[in-house]
């Protein structure tokens, strides 16, 4: 491993989230980086070419002419046994589509943030979940953060957990738009040789292009073999749910800070009326639990950090003895309901009443009395009150 | 030059399925004896991915890569990002894909990739159509050509493809590319010497190269090599380089051959008559005549 005399020594800084994902791929020592700019990740990206010009990183850093050919520029490399990333946000995410079903079909260990963004039309750059959850089944592992700190030890998680054998699955770190992608936070940015300790060099399987033992890679495969590779690749996921985990866990003994591994409670102890999330909704949610929780109201909440693989014995343990449940969706599946919906409700089975709350589209502020009415709206329903099953929080058009 | 008496006896492409007289196969296995085992290849879907690639069989013997369709040259640039990455020495990396998936779906990565600068060698075959998926247009199909998606019609109104094929060479040579030339599969030394200077050339290089069809373009598996050369002395493919910013004619028939002589050997222009003959002899003579003005200077000494 190259020293650079630049390697960084533990600091304090004050910096935006995006930044702070820029340190911790520094950190990660990537060896190829190839990426395409669009708004709100940018920053990330010249951040990290800027480091690359300044000899603090020894990466190739690769400017490409699409979304598309950053990912596959990362799927040549990550193929020849690189550590890689890329970055992307909204249209780009959804114009690297093909790609991701590619490099995850691969077993490759790709990578990449993603900066939430609402997708078009209209034209809007702003915050939701929109594009991420668009690409559900593309066989990424998805992890939602909700802090700039939490945003840089994520991405250094996402390698240890990405590049386990038994995973070998990429991962797509998610950040909203602008919220938290352009907001500054003092953020903890730890030492080269501590992450280097807790991050080793990538060691590539057998399923890489190697001259001394060649092997056709993406070979064409028949509906003979085809659900076998299928099969893999939903084991490696769910394999992926411990490890997420363990990792979460040993950084957390390394760096003093973890995150819950797949999700996050908060006060769901003896939580009667519990409201799920991803992201950075929950920053804001916690104040309201405080406040009910100082008024007498059981409140809790949970942050899905992992939507993929999804933590459905968990959810399914904190849904018993809960009398309401409320989901918060910064996205919407026209025609039926919000995605996290869809999958917790698919996970508790009816064991508690459960109101699907779409939220934050496309930017829209989310605020504490909003997030407080949705925790009164579940309550009213466990205490037997009509609710419609699907409300648009903060509706013109509606009672909101 | 190549000799081909120095060329290995090793084959590193072999036991494929490709149609009998396919000059894709052809193509591919003479440039891997070219670039050798040190190569790592990535192509694109394509006929040469069907015929190569189908678990649990493989017939190249170089670490080889089925490229997505619009992104070969993507790929080869992360392939070349890698090969700094790990400081690999006296490797090539090398892409190669048919007409579609370079002039068509694949252009704009190709693109990036050239303008990039990459080391990295990319062989277009083109048999002039997307004959994988059965035979349809692509931008490279020559006018008058019969295809699944520009067919001849019944009436007798359609004549097949409407429209010229596109100037894919002199849109590489407009990237100002360190290394492209034109070959066709009836000519193997002029290939051969050609995929060498690729190989050697330090950045991007490109090699367009006529491979006739059987299948797609209807004529008898053994005629392959004849066709190609016919349709270099009838002047409807031409063999140059561009190299150190100018443009070499490699070849000049001295006077051309009828092109009804070409189209006659095939099904695909079967439909057509003396008329249509006259528009794609007039379409040859105009584009002869705008090669000739921008690179002859250097192709006369050649003739």
């Amino acid at each position: 491993m190259t020293t650079l005399s630049k390697d960084l020594a533990a600091s304090r800084q004050f910096i935006s989230a995006n930044d702070a994902v820029s340190y911790g791929v520094r950190l990660c020592r990537p060896e190829v980086i190839a990426a395409y700019p669009i708004t709100p990740q940018t920053t990330v990206v010249e951040k990290l070419s800027e480091f690359v010009a300044n000899q603090e990183m020894d990466c190739q850093y690769v400017n490409v002419e699409s979304e598309h050919s950053a990912m596959a520029a990362c799927l040549g490399a990550a193929l020849m046994g690189c550590r890689t990333f890329t970055a992307s946000s909204s249209q780009g995410l959804l114009y690297m589509c093909e790609m991701l079903h590619y490099v995850s079909g691969s077993r490759l260990p790709i990578v990449m943030m993603n900066a939430n963004r609402t997708v078009a039309a209209p034209w809007n750059i702003y915050g939701d979940h929109r594009d991420s959850i668009a690409m559900r089944d593309a066989g990424w592992l998805q992890l939602y953060v909700e802090s700039a700190q939490e945003a840089l030890d994520t991405v250094i998680q996402a390698y240890k957990v990405a590049e386990n054998h038994q995973v070998m699955t990429p991962v797509m770190v998610c950040l909203d738009g602008f919220v938290l992608t352009h907001t500054y936070e003092v953020v903890k940015v730890p030492s080269q040789a501590e992450v280097d300790r807790f991050l080793p060099p990538y060691a590539p399987t057998e399923n890489r292009l190697d001259l001394a033992a060649p092997k056709s890679c993406c070979i064409s495969v028949s509906p003979e073999w085809q659900t076998e590779y299928r099969y893999k690749q939903h084991a490696a996921m769910q394999a992926a749910k411990k490890i997420i985990g363990d990792v979460d866990a040993a950084f957390g003994a390394q760096f003093g800070r973890r995150y819950g591994g797949l999700l996050e409670e908060y006060r769901c102890e003896d939580a009667e009326y519990v409201l799920l999330m991803m992201g950075t909704i929950a920053g804001t949610a916690r104040l309201v639990v405080d406040k009910l929780r100082e008024g007498g109201v059981k409140a809790g909440l949970v942050k899905i950090r992992s939507f993929r693989p999804f933590p459905r014995e968990e959810i399914v343990r904190l849904a018993q003895g809960v009398k309401g449940i409320g989901i918060v969706d910064r996205d919407i599946s026209f025609g039926y309901e919000g995605a996290l919906g869809t999958e917790v409700k698919g996970a508790v089975q009816g064991a508690a009443p459960a109101i699907n709350f779409i939220a934050g589209l496309s930017g829209r502020d989310v605020t504490k009395d909003n997030i407080e009415a949705m925790y009164r709206k579940v309550i009213d329903l466990a205490r037997g009150q009509a609710e419609e099953e699907i409300q648009f929080v903060g509706l013109r058009w509606e009672q909101w | 030059m190549v000799n081909v008496r120095d060329l290995p006896e090793r084959e590193l492409l072999y036991g494929h399925k490709a149609c009998p007289g396919c000059a894709a196969g052809t193509v591919a296995r003479l440039i891997l004896k070219v670039t050798g085992e040190r190569t790592f290849l990535a192509y694109p879907a394509s006929c040469l991915s069907t015929v190569t690639s189908i678990y649990p069989q493989m017939a190249f013997a170089v670490p080889s890569f089925t490229a997505p369709f619009a992104a070969t040259g993507a790929v080869l640039s992360g392939m070349a990002a890698a090969v700094k990455a790990k400081k690999m020495q006296d490797v090539t990396v090398l892409g190669i894909a048919g007409d579609g998936g370079t002039a068509d779906i694949g252009l704009q990565a190709v693109s990036g990739a050239v303008e990039r600068g990459d080391r990295i060698l990319y062989v277009c075959y083109d048999n002039e159509a997307y004959m994988n998926t059965g035979i349809q247009r692509s931008s490279l199909t020559p006018y008058g050509a019969a295809t699944t998606t520009s067919p001849a019609g019944k009436a007798g109104g359609a004549i097949g493809e409407k429209k010229f094929k596109k100037n894919l060479f002199e849109i590489m040579v407009a990237h100002r590319i360190p290394y492209c030339a034109t070959a066709s599969v009836a000519n193997i030394a002029d290939l051969l010497g050609k995929v060498a200077k690729a190989k050697d050339t330090d950045g991007p290089s490109f090699l367009h190269i006529h491979a006739p069809c059987p299948t797609g373009w209807g004529f008898a598996a053994e005629r392959t090599m004849e066709i190609a050369r016919l349709a270099v002395e009838s002047g409807l493919w031409f063999l140059a380089e561009y190299q150190d910013g100018r443009v070499t004619l490699n070849y000049r028939p001295k006077e051309f051959i009828p092109v009804r002589e070409y189209l006659k050997t095939q099904k695909r222009f079967r439909h057509l008559g003396p008329a249509e003959w006259n528009v794609i002899e007039e379409q040859r003579d105009r584009e002869w005549a705008v090669i000739s003005g921008r690179w002859e200077p250097a192709g006369r000494e050649k003739a």
